[in-house]
Formats: structure tokens, C-alpha cells, sequence
């Protein structure tokens, strides 16, 4: 490599500058909260992912500072940090809404109707997916497969589990969602902000009173079995949507559309990996046949 | 020679048997009071009153086998911890569910996270482990919340902490919480998850019964193998030996899911049928009938409706060219497009490749991309044999069985299904009317 990179006419540009450290007092009490982590294992580096959480609990996504802060805490490299935050889909990587709606498109819950369900979402908010409403309230995405195949179709709000959703109850929702209007999930607490989510996953229980008795000991689709076997014969029905009632009409229009450029897998959560070099990605740029 | 078999045509009484499920309708279930009431942390009190040897030998007497997917004995898992050998030992259970249709975890934990903890410390004491971990997938956090209460509640009550029950065994438990990422539910990944780096499997050997985390001794289980093992204790490995047949004794849960009339979770004996199954719980949704299924997830390899009567167990779900895997019963009917489920399956395993191995990550990219053209109805005729195989070069040839899983959909579909394959292809697009598979399609009240 004897030619430098502007001979050849390539503007690698300048190194991007160390990110912005957090004000004092916040990086003073983020530093109590990743002691009480790093604290949990025999290796300090298994803290990295609560940590991530917890950065992002700060900001809402993980930032450049976030990784920063914890290459600083845990003697680690930001591109150590930066390898591990790229990896996992549940780290945001740019501003987005207080409540991350998720569609379970797998094969099980989009065949049940979550295809139907991600489509009018879609449409009914006008965004894409990975999108943010304008009002900053709401972030839409397809998620993987969820463990609540017997709910289907699913629908995920800050990681919280919506049941046996219908396009009518899904739009129904998100419009409760930006309106701030109380939303309670099928199973679970009273939905707390992205931000609040993200602390607990940090490890930080949630502290609210009554909210991990909230949603009952079990759903009714986990309790069929039991019910058959103490030997009462009618089995529980699938249940419907709750709140269901007039939104519940789905579309009736096709939903079908195996165009490749719609595809819901496989496109979506490597969202910028790296800064380095975005127009020189390392993948096919075009679908096979374009 | 399996359960199911003599009692085949038996009430849901006698064919059902909940153990781990038997207290989910009970208010406040995932309490430690409500636990104890049901005769919960007696396990660990017969078990500490054993040698960990003689614990270890007990519950591989047991049979008890992984329910992850593999099926390995748990008891040899222990067994392989060398001991005496000055180091650390660990637990981790996995907890990281993520398994297309897979679903058994998750409630578990949210109903009865007692029974886990209760496994761990019995596994602890076996092991002679003083930290164990629970890695649960992060997507999930009114279970992170019902574990963080449980645990808490465990050490406040002397079941985890210093010297528990006055047995000398010191105990630290850790819940974990993953961030998106279906490879850490392979051991080797979920190790390398959980020492803080990116989830991707490691080479083995050596294995993590002599380097695993930390490059120390670690026992790697599934939720429901753990939580199965304070009952065995309890009530004898006996009792569990009357469940199921020689090979694959006990009881398990079965996850029905999909175009059933009621989806949920079954706990029975292994070797229970589908039809069974469904036979108790109302068959598929009205006036439809089953097409194709997975015994146990997506990457356990379909079957049809002409294996209704497979014993649901180790041998019997072998025997019948798949898996058992995660006991994740999903039921699709006629309605449902054999293509465009696998290749939404496939789009998934494409997507979840970690990409450290080239088979699996460049040939999940190809199986996609003719995927999605045959779906669409531009694929050509020799594109079947190309599926093929590509998917015979990723099977076999990866670290992990990530990229076995993505071959699995592909072989199984082509074999009972080609005919549709090549109805898309030959009529230039799919046949089937999605909304005729969607959970309201039938549903009059909801249409009007």
C-alpha cells in the first residue's frame, strides 16, 4: 500500500473526535449505579451489556458518550464497547420514541395476522420500520419471535406483552399511546417509558408499588392444560383482545406482498454499524436480479 | 414401549400431569409462600442431606434429560464438573428462549420462578458451584421483574446468601438480562454473552463442563431441566420414573400454538401424542384441518398430518426424522403457505446468524434471496435442487447448530411440500389468500 488515500482521490475525512463525557452529576451518579453492577460478577466485563442498559436508560438509545462511559468504567477500548453495543438488536443506536412498539412478524404470529397487524400500523402512523412518529412518542418495528407463540398474534410495547392483538386493537393502542392515555398490557405492569424499561433491564427492579404483582400469576392461554387436567372439560377459549370492542374490525384489503424489497427479516436490525465508511458498505448493495 | 401408548384414548385427567404448572391458577403463584405451600424448597432439604455425589447420581438415576433441545442427561452434565480441581465453579441457566414457537420458559418463570431458584441451589450444592447465573433474554421484563422479586425474596428467606438451611453451602445468584440476540441461546454464545463480548459460539472442545465461563468448570441448563429436578427430590426419583418411558422419563411442557382451537401450554408425560393433545383440547380452529407442524421449533424438522401419533419424546420424535427440541407444538392448517412460512423462518435464521461461520452466514444470505423469488413467483424449477443444496452445505458445517436449524425448514419442506414449491414457480406466484390464515379470519363478530 504505497498510495495514500488522497492520491487516489478518497476523502477518508478527520477521525471523529472523543465523544462529549456526561455533565458531572450525571456521570457521578451513573458511576454509583455501575459499581452496584460491575459488583454482581467475579469479572467486571459481564457487566458490559447491564451497562449498555443502563446507558441507554440515560438517553433513550445508546450514545457515543454512553459507550464511553462504560469503556472508561470497565477499562475497556470504545471499539471493545462499540463491537458488543452493534451486536445486540435491543440497543438503539439514534433517538427514538418513548414507547418502542414491536409486531412479532415470525412465522407463527405472522401467518396468525401479525403481517395484517404490522401493515396497518404502518399505514395508520405513517412510518416505516425502525420509524418515530413525529411526535416522538412512538417507534414501530417487527420483532423476532418473543415466547408468547400461544398469544398470537403479539405485540410487544417496551417489552411488555399485548395479546391476541387484531389490526383494530394494535391501532386502537398506539393511538392510546400518543394520546398518553393510560395503556395496561395483557400480562404485566403498567407500561413505564422506554427509558424506565431500559433500568430494569439494567438491573434495577422496578420499584413501583404492585407492579410485578400486576397481570395475575399466569395468561389464560398458560392455563388450558392445567384445566383440562383438574377436569374441567370446556377448555378455555382463546381469548380476545381486550379493549377490542369497535376497533376491532380488521382490513379486509390483501395483505400479501412477497415483494423482496418488503420483506420484514433480515433487512432491518443492523441498523449503522459502523461509522467509518456508510457509503462503502461491505454487503451487496442490490437484491440479486435488480 | 411408551406412557402414551397404554393410556392412549385416556381423559385429559389421566393424560395430563402438572407438576411444574399444577399451581399457575392460584393467586400470587410466583410468591415464595404460595411455593411453599406447595411443598416448595423440600427438594433442597432432601438434597442437602445427600453427598453432592450421591445428588449427582441420583439425579442421573432420575433420567431427567435437557429440555432445551438436545435431550443430554442433566445429571451427566454434572457429572462432567471435575472437582477437587481448585477452581471456580459455575451455573448458568439458560433462559435466553427464543425459538421460533417456543414458549414454556417464559410463563414458567412468570408463574413460578421458585422452582428455578429452588433447582439452582440444588445444582449449586451438586456442582459444588457458589455463583450461578440466570441469562434471560432481555425482551421479556415482566419476568425480569417477577426474578428480581423472587431471588430477593429467596435470599431473605435463607435459600440463597451464607450457609443455607445451615448446610455450609454459600450461594450467589445472578440475574442477567441479555439484549436481543437468538444465537445466545447456544451455551457457547450465551458464555461469551454473558463474559461481556459479542454472542458467538465458541470451538469445542474443549467444553464448559472444563472451560467455560470465566475459562472455569460450568454446567450450561436449560429453564425447565433446572426447575424439574426440586420436584424429583421431592418426590422420588421413582415417582419420576413412572412418568414417560425408559429413555425419556418424567413429565414436560408442551406448548401448543398456532390454527389450534386452544393454544397453550400442556403438561404431560413425555411420549404424549399430538393427536392427543389435540383430540383433549378442541383440534385445530373449526372447520379446518392440520397441515404441517414442528415438534419442536423451527429448527426441528416439520412434520404433517401423517404423524399425528408420534410419541412425543426423545426417541420417538427421532425415530420419525426430527427432534423434540423445545416441545413447541406449532399447528398451521390448510390455509397456511408452506413458502412463505419457511421463508419467513428463514429470513429469521439469516438474520440471527452471528456470521463467524461463512457456511452459515453467507448460505442463510442465498436460501433468502430464492426464497423470496419463488415466493413472489419468479423463481425457475432448478432453483428447488439449489435450496437444497445450499442447505446441505451450511448443515453440519458450522460451529453451532444455528446453521442445522436453518437447514431444517428447507429439507423438511422440499420433502413433503415440493409440489407447492413448484406450484409457485409453474404458476408464476403464491396461491394462498394470507387473511385466511390470520387468528379472525373465521371470526363473524369480529368482521362485521
Amino acid at each position: 500500500m504505497t498510495t495514500s488515500s488522497s492520491e487516489r482521490g478518497v476523502s477518508l475525512g478527520m477521525p471523529e473526535l472523543p465523544a462529549p463525557a456526561y455533565p458531572d452529576d450525571v456521570r457521578a451518579r451513573l458511576e454509583t449505579d455501575a459499581r452496584e453492577v460491575i459488583a454482581r460478577y467475579p469479572d467486571s466485563r459481564s457487566a458490559l451489556l447491564p451497562l449498555l442498559h443502563l446507558v441507554q436508560s440515560e438517553e433513550g438509545h445508546v450514545t457515543r458518550t454512553g459507550m464511553q462511559f462504560c469503556a472508561d468504567v470497565l477499562g475497556l477500548t470504545t471499539a471493545e464497547v462499540t463491537a458488543v453495543a452493534t451486536f445486540y438488536t435491543m440497543y438503539r443506536r439514534r433517538p427514538s420514541g418513548d414507547y418502542q412498539v414491536g409486531v412479532c412478524t415470525n412465522t407463527l404470529c405472522a401467518v396468525m395476522g401479525g403481517d395484517a397487524i404490522f401493515e396497518s400500523l404502518q399505514e395508520h402512523l405513517g412510518v416505516g420500520n425502525g420509524e418515530t412518529t413525529e411526535d416522538g412518542k412512538v417507534t414501530l418495528e417487527h420483532i423476532e419471535c418473543n415466547a408468547a407463540c400461544d398469544f398470537a398474534p403479539v405485540v410487544m410495547v417496551n417489552w411488555e406483552f399485548f395479546d391476541n392483538q387484531t389490526p383494530g386493537s394494535a391501532k386502537a393502542l398506539v393511538d392510546d399511546l400518543r394520546a398518553g392515555r393510560p395503556v395496561t398490557p395483557t400480562r404485566g405492569a403498567p407500561l413505564c417509558t422506554f427509558k424506565e424499561t431500559a433500568r430494569i433491564l439494567a438491573g434495577f427492579p422496578d420499584e413501583r408499588d404492585g407492579a410485578v404483582a400486576a397481570g395475575g400469576s399466569a395468561g389464560p392461554a398458560s392455563l388450558v392444560g392445567l384445566r383440562l387436567a383438574k377436569g374441567e372439560t370446556a377448555p378455555a377459549r382463546v381469548v380476545h383482545p381486550r379493549d377490542g370492542g369497535p376497533h376491532d374490525a380488521p382490513q379486509d384489503r390483501a395483505v400479501h406482498d412477497p415483494s423482496p424489497t418488503q420483506h420484514l427479516s433480515s433487512h432491518d436490525a443492523p441498523q449503522d454499524t459502523s461509522a467509518s465508511d456508510p457509503s462503502h458498505p461491505a454487503g451487496p448493495t442490490a437484491e440479486e436480479g435488480e | 414401549m411408551t406412557v402414551a401408548a397404554e393410556i392412549k384414548g385416556s381423559s385429559p385427567e389421566k393424560l395430563l400431569a402438572p407438576v411444574l404448572s399444577a399451581f399457575w391458577d392460584e393467586d400470587e403463584s410466583w410468591t415464595l409462600d404460595v411455593y411453599r405451600r406447595h411443598e416448595g424448597y423440600e427438594g433442597l432439604r432432601k438434597a442437602l442431606a445427600m453427598s453432592p455425589d450421591d445428588l449427582i447420581a441420583y439425579v442421573k438415576d432420575s433420567g431427567l434429560r435437557g429440555r432445551g433441545g438436545a435431550g443430554f442427561p442433566t445429571g451427566m452434565k454434572w457429572q462432567f464438573i471435575p472437582q477437587g480441581d481448585g477452581k471456580p465453579h459455575y451455573l448458568v441457566v439458560n433462559a435466553d428462549e427464543s425459538e421460533p414457537g417456543t414458549c414454556k420458559d417464559i410463563p414458567l418463570l412468570f408463574a413460578n420462578p421458585h422452582s428455578l431458584i429452588e433447582g439452582i441451589v440444588i445444582a449449586c450444592y451438586a456442582i459444588r458451584s457458589s455463583h450461578a447465573f440466570i441469562y434471560l433474554r432481555g425482551e421479556v421484563v415482566p419476568v425480569l421483574r417477577r426474578l428480581h422479586e423472587a431471588v430477593r425474596e429467596a435470599y431473605a428467606a435463607g435459600f440463597l446468601g451464607e450457609n443455607i438451611l445451615g448446610s455450609g453451602l454459600d450461594l450467589e445468584l445472578t440475574v442477567h438480562a441479555g439484549a436481543g440476540a437468538y444465537i445466545c441461546g447456544e451455551e457457547t454464545a450465551l458464555l461469551d454473552s454473558l463474559e461481556g463480548r459479542r454472542g458467538q459460539p465458541r470451538l469445542r472442545p474443549p467444553f464448559p463442563a472444563v472451560a467455560g465461563l470465566y475459562a472455569c468448570p460450568t454446567v450450561v441448563n436449560n429453564v425447565e431441566s433446572i426447575a424439574s429436578v426440586p420436584a424429583i427430590l421431592n418426590k422420588g426419583k421413582d415417582w419420576f420414573r413412572s412418568m414417560g418411558s425408559e429413555k425419556s422419563p418424567g413429565f414436560t411442557l408442551y406448548s401448543l400454538s398456532g390454527h389450534v382451537a386452544s393454544p397453550g401450554q400442556y403438561e404431560a408425560p413425555l411420549g404424549i401424542t399430538l393427536r392427543q393433545l389435540l383430540d383433549m383440547s378442541g383440534g385445530m380452529r373449526p372447520g379446518h384441518r392440520l397441515k404441517f407442524w414442528t415438534p419442536g421449533g423451527s429448527s426441528t424438522p416439520m412434520f404433517t398430518d401423517e404423524h399425528l401419533d408420534v410419541p412425543l419424546d426423545y426417541e420417538g420424535v427421532g425415530a420419525a426424522g426430527s427432534m423434540l427440541g423445545t416441545k413447541a407444538l406449532q399447528c398451521f392448517d390448510e390455509t397456511t403457505c408452506v413458502v412463505r412460512a419457511v421463508t419467513r423462518w428463514t429470513e429469521f435464521y439469516a438474520h440471527e446468524s452471528c456470521g463467524k461461520c461463512t457456511p452459515c452466514r453467507e448460505g442463510t444470505y442465498w436460501l433468502v434471496q430464492l426464497l423470496r423469488d419463488i415466493e413472489a413467483g419468479k423463481g425457475v424449477l432448478s432453483d428447488l435442487d439449489k435450496l437444497n443444496d445450499i442447505a446441505d452445505n451450511i448443515n453440519g458445517k458450522s460451529f453451532c447448530a444455528l446453521g442445522d436449524g436453518a437447514a431444517s425448514p428447507i429439507f423438511s419442506s422440499l420433502k413433503y411440500f415440493r409440489e407447492e414449491y413448484e406450484e409457485h414457480i409453474t404458476g408464476r406466484g403464491c396461491p394462498f389468500d394470507p387473511a385466511k390464515s390470520t387468528a379472525w379470519a373465521d371470526r363473524t363478530e369480529v368482521k362485521a
